[in-house]
């Protein structure tokens, strides 16, 4: 048999199959549960678009829907980890709330006032962000270290977690709403200055396709390297060619929502532009909050899958005692866990509180519930092992879909509670079948 | 001829209790390079929990663990493999839900310049080994959950050897396996005698061991009850030892031999 392999490479398992779809998704190698999603997210963007009049299916609610999907998106890449370790995480909302008052106190009081950089300051938004990053980190370690170390369960303290720090959250300025924020960490919460424009937008297009071709290359070669089969050609090609037309499509609809009318005047006024008859057209182009959640979910796909810590996490979701007995620190890796996705909840503060402008104590309430149903409905598995990032990704536009669809439909804020609930129990029983019957 | 060697693992006087029950009472055993020591019981007799003494999955309370003649440590798994010492556990402690390179792995994962997993590079090693131990073997993708149990035991054999242990434990290494695939890991278990490795294997039955084993060590109720070469006695013999605690003219008693 070993000869065998070294004399000629071993057929791809695609050409086995004659029925043209089932061959297409075995020769890509396609998820095809991720591509279900992707399905569903259609459907319901379609279906939207029909009920509200045509209002859904803009470059202006596209745009805005990536806006307000992006705390969400950051925190759920780290929600991921935390459930396929069965554990589960009640107070990211509560740490959002807390980091989001801290950073709000930095910049408004502590850094311009009491350390006299004055107002505007440019490290004023780089220390802040650091200071509210180091206290997400410290908050995630110190629950990590009591349920990795102290053994009591993940819930318990994270349900105490939740009631904490949304004290600490009042406590810090006794109810006070801080405002506003440093012009330059307003950028973060996304507006028409908080978007990287049309040229710039394009050349994150350009270097994302580059990347797409690269790794597919890199992906081939390795794969010769070691004599293992090899996606078809075409397969490849098609991958490149999908992969780089959502990335253009997804650019052209950014590139396609102009600033609004007054903005853009004011903005002609003071850099001396001639306005054009019928009004400036100046593209939004990716928003930096967009950026943001992209890279946070780039970065933690990437330590899922390519790291020994992504590997560990895993391997202790489908067997903790197996992972323990290969030598696997696990209570570390389990404080490590808690530690990300303080970060990220940091992330996520920086995120809402720049694009609310201010620092509420209710900041981030009921996110802990989002967060989990977007990590849930993106098929990350309650019984632990099971999940993925991009499919966390997904199931959060799909829950902010929902919500901004029903807004746009007009219903009331009940009825969008009750939908939202529904959809979760109905996406979760339908991801069970699809287990079921892939066994 | 083994006798004269220094012992790979020299245990002695282990005491370890749970609550006020003495799993293990005073045991001592010894395994030498290139030796196949049986360790006999019944369930619940404390072989299990002596040895997962040994493979730092237990603190012992009492007792000293010496690997070649060096007095070892040994307070978790980690210290355990790092003396060399791998463990095929009864329960089949594989990660279900990665692939059975990330298994092989574990823990001690290959990777590239840059830092991150060279799975490539994994899978081609896995390859190679369980194409030696199970040629049959061609499910590397697939989380090992879809496996057979034979499928899944030589992935926790594979992982073994994959890291060149010098003292195996083999916790009931066939009682999930089907008649052909324990004939494979007897098959196995000789080629890794000659290459010197010292065996641990554990069972409560003596057919799945006697034939294998060079010498077999019999515990009850937590104490030795004797040892014995298993070409000095039959079959029946140990049977006695297993069951009655009554050690045979061809054996050595231990502390938990029944006088007379």
């Amino acid at each position: 048999m070993a000869d065998q392999h070294a004399i000629s490479t071993p057929a791809h398992p695609s050409s086995f199959t004659q029925n043209p779809v089932q061959r297409f998704l075995i020769a890509t190698e396609v998820d095809t549960r991720l591509l279900g999603m992707i399905g569903a997210l259609a459907i319901i963007w379609v279906g939207f678009n029909i009920f509200s009049g045509g209002l859904f299916l803009t470059p202006r609610n596209l745009w805005n829907l990536s806006v307000q999907t992006a705390s969400v998106a950051v925190m759920v890449t780290g929600m991921v980890l935390v459930i396929v370790t069965r554990n589960i995480d009640l107070s990211v909302g509560s740490i959002l709330g807390v980091v989001g008052m801290v950073m709000g106190i930095m910049q408004t009081q502590i850094l311009p006032v009491q350390l006299g950089l004055g107002l505007g300051h440019p490290l004023i938004w780089v220390l802040s962000l650091l200071v509210g990053l180091l206290v997400g980190v410290g908050i995630g370690g110190l629950q990590g270290a009591i349920i990795a170390y102290l053994r009591v369960p993940a819930f318990i303290v994270t349900l105490g977690g939740y009631l904490v720090w949304r004290g600490a959250a009042w406590w810090v300025t006794m109810g006070r709403t801080v405002a506003p924020m440093d012009p330059t960490f307003q950028l973060i919460g996304g507006g028409p200055a908080g978007s990287i424009g049309f040229t710039w937008s394009w050349l994150v297009a350009a270097a994302a396709c580059c990347a797409i071709g690269l790794g597919l290359y890199l992906g081939r070669r390795q794969r010769r390297r070691f004599n293992f089969p090899q996606r078809p050609l075409w397969a490849e090609l098609s991958l490149a060619i999908l992969g780089c037309g959502a990335t253009i499509g997804a650019v052209w609809v950014a590139n396609a929502y102009p600033w609004p009318v007054r903005i853009a005047a004011n903005y002609a006024e003071a850099n001396g532009i001639p306005v054009p008859e019928g009004g400036l057209f100046i593209s939004h182009g990716i928003a930096i909050p967009v950026l943001i959640a992209l890279g946070v979910g780039l970065a933690m796909s990437f330590l899922s899958k390519r790291t020994r810590f992504g590997r560990y996490v895993y391997a202790m979701g489908g067997n903790p005692e197996a992972a323990e007995l290969a030598g696997i620190n696990t209570r570390w890796v389990t404080v490590k866990i808690f530690m990300l996705m303080g970060g990220l909840c940091a992330i996520a503060a920086a995120i809402s509180s720049a694009r609310l402008n201010a620092a509420t104590n209710a900041l981030g309430t009921l996110d802990e519930l989002y967060v989990i149903a977007a990590a849930v409905i993106g098929g990350t598995s309650l019984a632990g092992g099971v999940g993925t990032i991009a499919g966390a990704l997904l199931g959060a536009v799909v829950m902010q879909s929902l919500q901004s669809g029903m807004v746009l439909m007009g219903l009331d804020s009940p009825l969008q509670s009750i939908v939202v609930g529904a959809v979760l129990v109905f996406a979760v029983w339908l991801d069970t079948l699809y287990r079921r019957n892939k066994q | 001829m083994l006798e004269s060697s220094t012992p790979l693992v020299e245990m002695t006087d282990i005491s370890i209790a749970f609550g006020g029950i003495k799993a293990v009472d005073h045991a001592s055993i010894s395994l030498r390079p290139g030796e196949v020591v049986g360790l006999l019981g019944h369930n619940g007799a404390g072989k299990s929990t002596l040895i997962k003494i040994l493979s730092g999955a237990y603190k012992r309370d009492a007792g000293d663990i010496r690997i070649n003649g060096e007095p070892a440590v040994i307070n978790n798994p980690r210290d355990a493999k790092a003396y060399g010492i791998e463990t095929i556990y009864q329960q089949l402690a594989v990660a279900d839900n990665v692939d059975a390179a990330a298994n092989l792995f574990l823990g001690r994962e290959m990777v590239t310049p840059l830092g991150t997993l060279d799975d490539a590079a994994m899978e081609s090693r896995a390859r190679e080994v369980m194409g030696r131990l199970n040629p049959n073997f061609r499910r590397f993708k697939e989380p090992v959950k879809a496996l057979s149990g034979g499928q899944r035991q030589s992935v926790a054999i594979a992982r073994a050897i994959l890291f060149n242990a010098r003292i195996l434990i083999m916790d009931e290494p066939t009682a999930a396996l089907g008649p052909q695939e324990t004939a494979q890991v007897g098959e196995l278990i000789k080629q890794l005698k000659a290459d010197g490795i010292g065996i641990f294997l554990i069972s409560h039955d003596i057919h799945d061991v006697f034939d294998l084993a060079d010498r077999v060590v019999v515990m009850k109720n937590g104490q030795v009850v004797g040892q014995a070469r298993t070409k000095d006695v039959t079959k029946d013999e140990v049977l006695g030892m297993i069951i009655m605690g009554k050690v045979p003219p061809g054996a050595q008693p231990g502390p938990g031999a029944i006088v007379g």
